[in-house]
C-alpha cells in the first residue's frame, strides 16, 4: 500500500479463540511494584 | 475503534481491537478525520471537496481505498468483540501472592505508600509458621496452575531474610508432590545484601527489583535511613554486586520513583544506565496531591515531553549498538499476552493476594491495612469468596473509562488499588495514572512500530 504501513500481524482477535489458558505471569500494575503494561508479557500456553 | 497520534516525525494509527499497528502518511492521516464505518464505494464528495485542496484529489480516492481495504480485512475499525469472554477468569485459581514478611523497614522514604514500612499496623516480622500456612493456601487454592508466583516484599524483605530462606526451602520441598513449579521474586532496598544474601537470591529468585531513584541527589533526597541521611553510595555498591554475579539468565530491574522533584527524570535513567544498570524501571510516585512531591495535573505536559526524550536517548544508546531496557517502554505487538488476559490487568483479589505478617488475607500489598478489603485469615481459615468474584468482575467492560478508552487492552483496567485509594471505586480510573500510562504507551508503540518498520525495510 502506498499510503499506509501495516507494521504487525494484528492478531488480537485470533489470540481470543484460543487464550484465557490463565498459565501467564500475574501482572501487578501498581506503581510501587513495577507495574507493567499487560501487553509487554509473554504468553505461556504450550503450542 | 481507532486511535492516531503524531510522535517523532511519524503519523501512528492504532486498530484498537485488532491491535493492529499502521504507519501512515499526513492525507491518511487526515482523511481519518472525516471518515467511518459504513463506507461506501467512493469517497464522500465532501471530504474529497475539502482534501483535494491540500491532496491530489487521485490519491484522496487511493488512500480512501486502501483504507476501506483494511477494513474489509479486519484490521481498522475491527469490532470489539471480546465481552462475551469478560467472565471467562471468574471462580479462577490463585496463582501469585505478595508475601509481607516483613512490615518493618532500615529507610524511611518520604514517598513510601507502606506508611515508612509498616503498613500503619505497627512494625513487626512474619514468623515461618504463617509464611509456611501462606505457601500452603497458595498450593491449595491454585488447582490447576502448574506456575505459582510468590514475592516477598515489605517493608524491607531482607530484615527476616531467614524467613524467606525457610519459606523457599518449604515451598521447594513441596514442588513435586503437588506438581507445581514456584517462581520467587522479591524486591529490596538494598541497605543490608550480604554476599549469602546475593548468592541465595541469585540462585532463587526468578526477579529481583531493586529499589534505587537515580541521581544521588534525587535518590537522598526521598530514600533516607532513620537518621536522615541518604542511602545512594551503600545501595549503589550493593546492587552493582549482586548485578554482577547475577548472569543473564534471571530477570533483575533498578527499580526507580519520580516525583515532582525530578521531573527530568530521563536523566535518571541515564544515570542508572551510566552505572551499569542496563534494566531499569523507572515510575511516577502516587501520592496525595497535598503531598509537596506529588505529580499533579499541571505537572503532565512537562512529563510527556520527558518520555519522549527518554525515547530520544534509549533510540541513540541502541543505534550505537548497545542494550538497554527500560521497563515501560516493553511492548510485544505480535506475541504478547492474549485478548482474554488483557480485559483484567494484575487479577488482583481473584489470582493474586498479599499476606500480611499476621497471616491476614489483602487483595494485594496496596490493600493492606484497609479493613473493608481484608479478605480472610490463614488463621481462621476465612477467604471472602464474594470479594474474590467482585475484583473477577472488575475488567475493561465494567470500568465505565476503560470501556471506550483505546489503551484498554494494552493496561487492561489499570491498577485497582490506585483506583480506591484515590477514586474510591476499584472499578473508577485513577485519571492521573491513566494521562501518563497512555503517554508511555504511545512512546512504545511508536518506538516499536520504528523498528519493526526498520527491520521490515
Amino acid at each position: 500500500m502506498k499510503h499506509i504501513k501495516t507494521i504487525n500481524k494484528a492478531n488480537l482477535k485470533q489470540t481470543a479463540a484460543k487464550g484465557g489458558c490463565g498459565k501467564c505471569q500475574a501482572s501487578c500494575q501498581s506503581a510501587c511494584k513495577t507495574s507493567c503494561t499487560v501487553a509487554n508479557q509473554k504468553c505461556e500456553k504450550e503450542a | 475503534m481507532i486511535h492516531k497520534f503524531k510522535l517523532a516525525g511519524y503519523n501512528i494509527l492504532l486498530d484498537v481491537n485488532s491491535g493492529g499497528v499502521h504507519i501512515v502518511d499526513d492525507l491518511t492521516y487526515d482523511l481519518l478525520d472525516r471518515v467511518e464505518p459504513p463506507f461506501d464505494e467512493s469517497c464522500p464528495k465532501d471530504v474529497m471537496e475539502r482534501l483535494s485542496r491540500t491532496y491530489p484529489a487521485e490519491d484522496v480516492e487511493e488512500c480512501y481505498e486502501e483504507i476501506v481495504s483494511l477494513y474489509n480485512d479486519k484490521i481498522l475499525f475491527s469490532e470489539d468483540d471480546y465481552e462475551k469472554f469478560a467472565l471467562a477468569s471468574v471462580a479462577s485459581p490463585i496463582k501469585a501472592m505478595c508475601l509481607h514478611v516483613s512490615h518493618d523497614c532500615n529507610l524511611r522514604c518520604k514517598y513510601c505508600f507502606a506508611s515508612t514500612g509498616d503498613f500503619g499496623e505497627g512494625r513487626k516480622l512474619m514468623d515461618f509458621e504463617t509464611a509456611k500456612r501462606a505457601i500452603d493456601f497458595l498450593i491449595e487454592k491454585s488447582y490447576g496452575r502448574k506456575f505459582l508466583e510468590v514475592d516477598f516484599f515489605g517493608g524491607e524483605p531482607s530484615m527476616n531474610f531467614d524467613v524467606v530462606m525457610k519459606t523457599v526451602e518449604y515451598a521447594r520441598s513441596r514442588e513435586k508432590e503437588c506438581d507445581k513449579v514456584f517462581r520467587f521474586t522479591t524486591t529490596t532496598n538494598g541497605m543490608h545484601l550480604t554476599d549469602d544474601m546475593i548468592d541465595f537470591i541469585n540462585r532463587e529468585m526468578y526477579n529481583v527489583v531493586l529499589s534505587i531513584d537515580g541521581r544521588k541527589e534525587v535518590n537522598d533526597r526521598m530514600r533516607v535511613r532513620v537518621d536522615g541521611t541518604g542511602c545512594y553510595d551503600l545501595i549503589t555498591k550493593n546492587f552493582k554486586r549482586l548485578v554482577d554475579k547475577r548472569g543473564n539468565d534471571k530477570d533483575w530491574y533498578v527499580r526507580g520513583t519520580y516525583t515532582k522533584y525530578n521531573l527530568d527524570f530521563s536523566e535518571d535513567v541515564m544515570h542508572l544506565y551510566d552505572l551499569g544498570f542496563e534494566q531499569i524501571s523507572v515510575e511516577p510516585v502516587m501520592a496525595d496531591p497535598k503531598e509537596p512531591y506529588a505529580i499533579t495535573e499541571a505537572d503532565l505536559p512537562r512529563i510527556f515531553k520527558e518520555y519522549e526524550v527518554l525515547a530520544e536517548k534509549i533510540a541513540k544508546i541502541r543505534a550505537d549498538g548497545k542494550f538497554i531496557n527500560f521497563f515501560h517502554f516493553m511492548l510485544d505487538l505480535d506475541q504478547g499476552p492474549c485478548a482474554i488476559k488483557r480485559l483484567r490487568g494484575c487479577g488482583c483479589g481473584n489470582e493474586y493476594v498479599a499476606v500480611t505478617p499476621d497471616g491476614d488475607i489483602y487483595p494485594c500489598h496496596q490493600f493492606v491495612g484497609v479493613e473493608e478489603y481484608r479478605m480472610g485469615s490463614l488463621y481462621d481459615g476465612s477467604f471472602n469468596m464474594e470479594m474474590k468474584n467482585d475484583f473477577a468482575r472488575a475488567h475493561v467492560y465494567t470500568k465505565p473509562e476503560c470501556k471506550k478508552c483505546w489503551a484498554k487492552f494494552y493496561c487492561s483496567g489499570g491498577c485497582n488499588a490506585n483506583n480506591y485509594i484515590y477514586q474510591h471505586d476499584i472499578r473508577a480510573a485513577h485519571k492521573l495514572s491513566c494521562q501518563i500510562q497512555k503517554k508511555r504507551l504511545e512512546v512504545a508503540i511508536m518506538m516499536k512500530a520504528v523498528q519493526l518498520l526498520g527491520e521490515a525495510e
